[in-house]
Formats: C-alpha cells, structure tokens, sequence
C-alpha cells in the first residue's frame, strides 16, 4: 500500500510535495542564527561555490539587519533565495559547519538564508539598480540560473541586456527540474521578477535560438553573446520497446509535473532507471505522486550511484525500492509499458558485464529514464570556432567564461556538463566579468 | 543527608534560599504559594508609605537568543495600604511558622520607622530588612539608596530602630557607592544583625531606536531604573566579598544578585553569604525553580561533604587576595586537543587580534596550533573554544617559587623607569606593526564575492 495517494487537488498536490525546507519564522531564524560561532575564515563559505559570506549574514539575522542579510547574499548569488532552497546543502555549507565535528547539529543555513531573502523579496525593495550605460549590448541564450545571474551582473555593469528563452518562464530548471518538494514556481518565479524589476534586462519568451540565422542576427546586433543553455533532452538508451507509450525522459517528466501539478498521473508501477540525483528526484515524486510501488533501477552497486546520501535516503524515505546491479535490456509491452526486463551485471575492473542467463521481468506500466541529458552540440556546431571537448562541454576560460569564439562567453552546465544551480550562478557571475572586461578593451567606433 | 536549614542572625529558615523584598513579594498570595513550593523565607516588598507606580515598569537586557540575561525595574516600593500587607504577613505565619517572613522597611521620620518597626513586629514577622538600596524615584525623595550612600545618616536610621527592634534587623546596601564597606561598617556601628546586598543597580537597559527612549518606555520616555539579573552576579559577589573580608564589619550576609540556580546560589555562600535571596529569577520562570536549587545545593553539599550550610559560608575567602599577593612564578599555557577541535579558529583570530599573537594557522589543517613561547597564558583561547575541554591551561611551572609583587616590592625587584629591563613583556616577541598589514584580508573579507570589486554605483568623487 503505497504512502501517499495521488493527488487530484493543488491542495493535495502541496500536502503530498510538502517542503523538505520551509520557511522560517522570526523566532526560529533567532534560535537558529544564534547558534552560529562565527568561524574565522569559516568552512561553510569555502564549500559554498558563490562563496557568500554566510557568518556575516547569519550575525545580521541576528542582530535584526535582516536587508542586510539579504544584501550579502544576493551581493554573491543572484539566486540566493532559490539556492537556500534547492541547494545540497547537506553536501556544501551545512556539510562543512564545524558542528558535524562535534555530532551537533549543523547549523541551517539554507533556511536562514531563505528566511532573508523571502523577507527582503516580500518588502519589494530594490537592493540593486543597473549601472551607469556602457553603451555595449550583450545577448543572453538561456533564462536559467547562467542566464538572468550573467544578465544581472551585466546590468549592474551598466551593459544593455536582451535574454532569448526558448521556454516560457525564467529560472530554467528551479521551474522546469527542480523536484516540487525542493521549492515552489511562486517563489522561484518571484525572485526572477524581484531580480528582473531591479536589473532592468529584458526578456523574450518562446524565442529559442536554434538556427544559423539565428546565431547571426545576435552576432549582428549584439556585442557579445553569452551562452547559458544547459543540457538538452534525455539521452535515448537504445533499447527496444523505448519508444512505448509509458516511457518517458525523467526531465520531460519532472517538467511535466513542475507545470501542471496533479494534473498529469504516474503509473500504478514504476520503474526508474538510474543512479543519480535526477533518478532520486523521479523515483521520489513517482511515489508522492501515488504510485504504488517505485523501482529505482541501478547497474552498478548502491555505493556507486552518483546520487547524494541523502537523496537517495529521501526517496527511501517515502519507499522506494533500490534494485542495483541490474542492465535494462528491453521495455517489454506491446506499444505500451508492461514491464522492463533486465539482466543481472557484474563490474570487474571497473567495466560493467551483464551475466548471461540471468534475466528477469519487472513488470510496470511507467518507466522513467533518468541516464542522463544529451548536450546540445547540434546548435553549438552552428556557433563560428567554438569547441567542444570530448564529453561535449563547450570548453572556456574558468577566470572569465570566454569561449575559443572570443566574442562568446558561457557558464553553467553546458560547461560543466551538468551541475546545481549554485554552480551555474557562480560561473555566470565570473563570466558576466568576463564579458565586461572583454567589452571595455573593445573600441566601440569600430 | 546535609541539612540545608539555617539560622541567619537568629532568622531561622528550612533552607537558605530566600525570595528577596520585590513584586513577587507583593501579597500573602505569592509568598504562600511560594513557600508550598518549597523556598525557606521571603522578604516582603518593602512596607512604607504606599506608592503610586506608572505602568511600563520592566526593561530586559537579551543576548542573541537568551532573554533577560539583565533586567531593570522603575517600580517603587508596596503600593498596597500598610494594614493589607500586616494582616496578610500575620496569615502567612501563621500558616507558616518554620518559614521567614522579613518585613522590608523604608520610611522617614524616627516616628515613622518606630512605628512600622512596631507594627511589623505585632504582625509576627521573623526578621526586619531596612532597604537603603533603591536606586530610583525612592532615592530622588531622601530614602532608599540615598541613605545607603550616606553612612552616617544610614548609621543614624539604624539607631533609630535598634531603639525599638525585638527582632533580627537586616540592612540591605546599594551597590551605586564606591566602596560597599562603608554603609556595611555603619549598619555595624548603629547596631544592626547583619547586611544584605546587592540592591540594584543604576541602569538604562537599553535605548528604542526607533523611539529615542530608553527601556522601559512611558509614554515615550523612560528613566534609569535598577539593574539585576544573571548580568550583575560578578558585582554583587566581590562586594559581598568585600564585606565578608572586612575586619569591621564581622556581620552575617544575605548574597543578593544574580542567582539563578544552585551554582549561583554556592558561589555567593563560598564568598560569604549564609542566606541568598533570589528575585529576577523567580519573576522569569516562577516559584518552581526552587526545586533545582535545593536539590543541586543538596547533592553538592553531599559531594563534598558539607553537613550544615555553614560548614561551605566563606570557604572561597583565604584564596580570595589582593593582586599584589598573587604568586607572580605560576605559569600556564594553553593546550589544543586535536581531537576535539572542530576547527572553528575561534582561538586564532581571538589570539591575533585580542591577545598575543600566540596561536598560528597550518597549512592543511584547521587545528590551529599554540605557540608557546608566545603564550601569556591568559585563558582567552580556553574562553573563546566552543568545545568543552578542547582548549585547556597547562601548568608550566615546576611549582617550586612562589613570589608576590609584594615580596619583590619589599626587595626592591620591581620595574621603577619607563624602560626598565624588569618590565614583564620586556622580551616578549610581538610582531613588526606593518606585518599586519593585509594579512588574510582574504580570509576576513566577503567570500568569493570578495574577488571582485563592489560595483560603483556613481561616478567617484574627486576632490580639489
């Protein structure tokens, strides 16, 4: 019998996808930021990747400058609100809190910095402005956390910005990836408008850059051109009966279920394949979503899955079942999912063999393909002297996001190759600075 | 099993724990539901001439999350009719003989104090407290600390109810006087059974910001109260040492300031004090709080092998010294457990920039490590540590010296001139000043937000 059921209301939808990290209230955020130490060049602001000077902001919930608080944070993370919330924190800044070494608990310090934010969002008040004009005007591909923190950095520089999405709403995948019980659309989307109303770039929705004339008409009309496009689909596994109908891309997927909620059904059974965190993600909204029982399907061991401890833990949490050391082989189902059968593997020396006659069916009526997302190397091939490494990584300049196409700078994971969003915000800060220092050394006249 | 009554001047009581003259002694109501609850005395809110009080009456000093570790009051002495609080002192005992009931006193005239001297006695109470303590709107109209700052108007209040007192007679002190022994040695002389103190202190707790008004705020103004709590203890001990010590006085004390619990309540008795009386706390979190503080004080008492309270009243004061007395040859320094360190650097930027530079960073590690030639052995690290026991003073010396300032004055061994070779950090390393310059800048400054540069929001200003 499974723990939730499906939910056909917004308000079962919210009950079933409670958040992991809700907001504090004032008295809480004084117990809490009370029990920071104040570390001397503190450990969580080395673990955190937009380096935010989490002591100070702490000290300034603390002491009821809780503007200021937000100050410090949305000084080094434009998705400062977003990243308290979807943040590992487990893994970077509360990971690091000396109080893990004396088996207290660590500080919480995605909450505490939520708790600023939301406040300083809520009060609508202006923390930054644009910068004095530069005259020089910068494209940006892509309104994910690269895209609007570059697009705010370049503003604050004083840099005309126009932002191409191909989707219909800011923030890329806090909205569309994300799992639900990580943060909700109306706050994601009310930083992009507190961001937005502040930096002043303009947006165009449902305008994907996808052709060769595309890419020209922004290399006519704009300075430089910053690359914030992520990943694209899910990767096809090449299996037969792939494309019945029941099998599904765990991002399309996740997608799905960001937009419209308890308006779209998972299958009674449910199989996942994958171990990473989008895998943890899929197989833990599945069960929330009603199904009655959730197969997380790995090819490795437990110990080799990609996924953090505790997401993994999450999705035991609300039951899901881990099935390791196990190869798909073939959706079975005629047009439709009725099970996915698989072969048992072994890993010698690092390489993964599947052991003959060892197959078996699950049977389901969902499976959710969680193997990761293609790289966009098709429209990057438009692009004019940009390479790629192997792995189809646009490669750049870590110390300003420049590209091998000078006049092109990117961040986030169509760099990294798939990071978080905190990740994606940091680089893009970096290559914002980059772009600035590249339109500065350019003579306009010319 | 100790015996936690006591006889205080002749106040005999179950246990010492008093509650002191103040609002939860306002009415028989509280003082028996504070004695069913266990407390051994109270001392009644002072009796006099009944106030007029304005409403906002209390301020609270909080630190982070903890609140009222301070707290003041502009309350005034009882408001309630003389007759009301007799009547109920004279139910109170009655219901209570084992228990003490002190009446608290503040009047004018030598006709006023034989008089309310009289009553309170007819009324049954055990012991009298004479309140020459109140720091405000008392003191303004010549009573309260007005008289305890004046010891020989104090000595005179004194005589004047010695005159007519059959029962024990308290003098309760203000601290807001430089040298406590003074009022003490003039209850002495004018006849009293002994002193209590502290009263509280002249405060302000704290200005609105919002308002320009200090706590607590009547109709958008305030005035300087008295200050107790947790905050004050350290005052009101080194003076109830000071008088516990001083050959003139020779009076049992009642520790008042600061008692919270059983540790506070020990320390005041160590340096002195046979009863304590406790307000602030009470007014926090109730009467209840007895039943820790009598079952800590018991099983310390057991631990170390106390019988009666009087076996622990002083035990601190033979180490309690003047500075110049102070073994000058002890030498401690700080110690690091490894593996207790969570590597907080506390220790380290407390050393670098409020002591002596005694502790430094290692490469790969954050366990910082103490540099002993450096170290003063001053506690601040041990003070700082977050971890129980992480950071402790090590004895260094052999033990084998012991010389006083005293003993080198008396030698003639002590630095005279400006550089004098005998001077104590004489050949203490202290860095070059400029080394100070930009070290770890990056380390204190903003996180990675600190590589850049802020962004400039208008243009700069140049001046001519």
């Amino acid at each position: 019998m499974a723990e939730y059921s499906p939910p056909t209301s917004e308000q079962e939808f919210q009950a079933n996808f409670a958040q992991l990290k809700p907001r504090m209230n004032r008295t809480e955020a004084m117990l809490e930021s009370s029990r920071c130490l104040f570390c001397f060049d503190a450990p969580c602001i080395q673990a955190c990747p937009s380096g935010i000077d989490i002591p100070q902001f702490i000290r300034q919930i603390n002491t009821g400058n809780v503007t200021g608080a937000a100050r410090t944070i949305y000084e080094a993370n434009y998705f400062g609100n977003a990243c308290g919330k979807v943040c590992p924190t487990e893994v970077l800044c509360e990971g690091a809190c000396v109080y893990n070494l004396q088996d207290v608990k660590p500080i919480e310090i995605g909450r505490l910095q939520s708790f600023a934010t939301r406040a300083q969002m809520d009060s609508g008040e202006a923390l930054f402005g644009p910068g004095a004009p530069t005259g020089r005007r910068v494209a940006v591909v892509g309104a994910g956390p690269a895209g609007i923190s570059c697009a705010c950095e370049l503003r604050a520089l004083g840099h005309e910005v126009d932002v191409f999405e191909a989707k219909a709403q800011p923030s890329g995948l806090t909205v569309y990836g994300v799992a639900p019980y990580k943060i909700t659309n109306e706050e994601t989307l009310a930083e992009m408008a507190y961001l937005q109303g502040q930096f002043g770039y303009s947006v165009y929705y449902h305008a994907p850059i996808a052709s060769r004339a595309d890419v020209e008409k922004l290399e006519a009309s704009y300075d430089a051109v910053f690359l914030g496009i992520g990943l694209g689909s899910t990767s096809t596994l090449g299996l037969p009966g792939e494309d019945s109908a029941g099998c599904v891309g765990a991002v399309e997927f996740i997608e799905q279920l960001r937009q419209q909620h308890h308006a779209i059904a998972v299958g009674r059974r449910v199989v996942v394949l994958g171990g990473g965190n989008t895998a943890m993600d899929a197989a833990s909204e599945s069960a929330r979503m009603g199904a009655e029982h959730v197969t997380l399907a790995y090819r490795r061991s437990k110990a080799d899955m990609g996924a953090y401890d505790f997401e993994y833990d999450l999705a035991k949490g609300v039951g899901v079942e881990g099935l390791f050391n196990v190869a798909p082989v073939e959706i079975t189902g005629n047009g439709k999912v009725e099970g996915v059968r698989f072969v048992r593997t072994a890993t010698t020396g690092g390489q993964v063999q599947p052991v003959p006659g060892s197959e078996f069916v699950v049977p389901c009526d969902m499976v959710i393909k969680a193997t990761g997302q293609s790289k966009q190397t098709t429209f990057l091939g438009l692009i004019d002297g940009l390479q790629l490494d192997a792995k189809g990584r646009i490669i750049l300049d870590s110390r300003t996001g420049q590209t091998t196409n000078p006049r092109y700078f990117a961040a986030g994971d169509a760099g990294n190759g798939g990071a978080e969003v905190v990740n994606a915000t940091a680089e893009a800060k970096v290559a914002a600075r980059g772009i600035h220092e590249y339109l500065m050394s350019q003579d306009l006249s010319s | 099993m100790p015996d936690l009554s006591i006889n205080f001047a002749g106040i005999k009581s179950p246990n010492p724990f008093w509650l002191a003259s103040a609002p939860p002694t306002n009415s028989g109501y509280q003082v028996m539901k504070a004695f069913d609850a266990g407390w051994g005395g109270a001392v009644w809110k002072t009796l006099g001439v009944p106030v007029v009080n304005v409403s906002s009456r209390y301020g609270g000093v909080n630190y982070r999350d903890k609140r009222l570790i301070g707290f003041n009051n502009i309350e005034l002495i009882s408001d309630r009719p003389l007759s009301d609080n007799l009547r109920e002192i004279e139910e109170v005992k009655k219901r209570f003989p084992q228990h003490a009931v002190i009446a608290s006193l503040m009047v004018q005239s030598r006709q006023e104090w034989h008089d309310i001297v009289r009553a309170s006695q007819d009324a049954g109470a055990d012991g009298l407290e004479l309140n020459f303590g109140c720091p405000h709107g008392m003191c303004e109209r010549g009573m309260g600390s007005a008289v305890g700052q004046e010891p020989n108007v104090l000595r005179t209040i004194v005589e004047w109810v010695m005159e007519v007192a059959t029962v024990p007679v308290i003098v309760k002190l203000t601290p807001n006087i430089s040298d406590i022994t003074e009022p003490a040695l003039a209850a002495r002389q004018g006849g009293a059974n002994a002193i209590s103190l502290i009263n509280t202190i002249q405060s302000i707790v704290g200005v609105d910001l919002d308002q320009f008004s200090p706590y607590p705020i009547v109709d958008g103004q305030g005035t300087n109260g008295g200050y107790c709590g947790p905050a004050v203890k350290p005052i009101a001990l080194n003076m109830v040492k000071n008088c516990a010590q001083h050959p003139g006085v020779q009076l049992p004390i009642s520790g008042i300031g600061g008692i919270e619990n059983w540790r506070d309540a020990v320390e005041h008795i160590l340096l002195g004090a046979s009863s304590v009386q406790v307000c602030t706390a009470a007014m926090h979190f109730g009467f209840g709080i007895i039943r820790e503080m009598t079952s800590g004080l018991e099983q310390y008492m057991r631990e170390k092998g106390f019988q009666t309270i009087q076996d622990m009243v002083g035990r601190a004061l033979p180490n309690v010294k003047h500075w110049e007395e102070l073994n000058l040859h002890y030498k401690v320094t700080a110690s690091i457990n490894e593996q207790k360190c969570i590597g907080c650097q506390l220790c380290y930027t407390a050393c670098e920039d409020g002591a002596h530079q005694a502790i430094r960073l290692n490469e790969g590690t954050r366990v910082p490590e103490i540099i002993d030639e450096n170290c003063v052995g001053c506690n601040l690290c041990s003070l700082v540590c977050p971890v129980e026991e992480c950071i402790t003073m090590e004895r260094r010396d052999d033990g084998s010296r012991h010389e006083t300032w005293q003993q080198r004055t008396v030698a003639g061994n002590i630095p005279t001139e400006f550089e004098d070779e005998r001077a104590g950090g004489r050949h203490h390393w202290v860095p070059e000043p400029a080394a100070a310059l930009g070290k770890e800048k990056h380390k204190t400054l903003p996180g990675k937000a600190r590589q850049f540069e802020p962004v400039p929001t208008s243009p700069p200003v140049v001046r001519e």
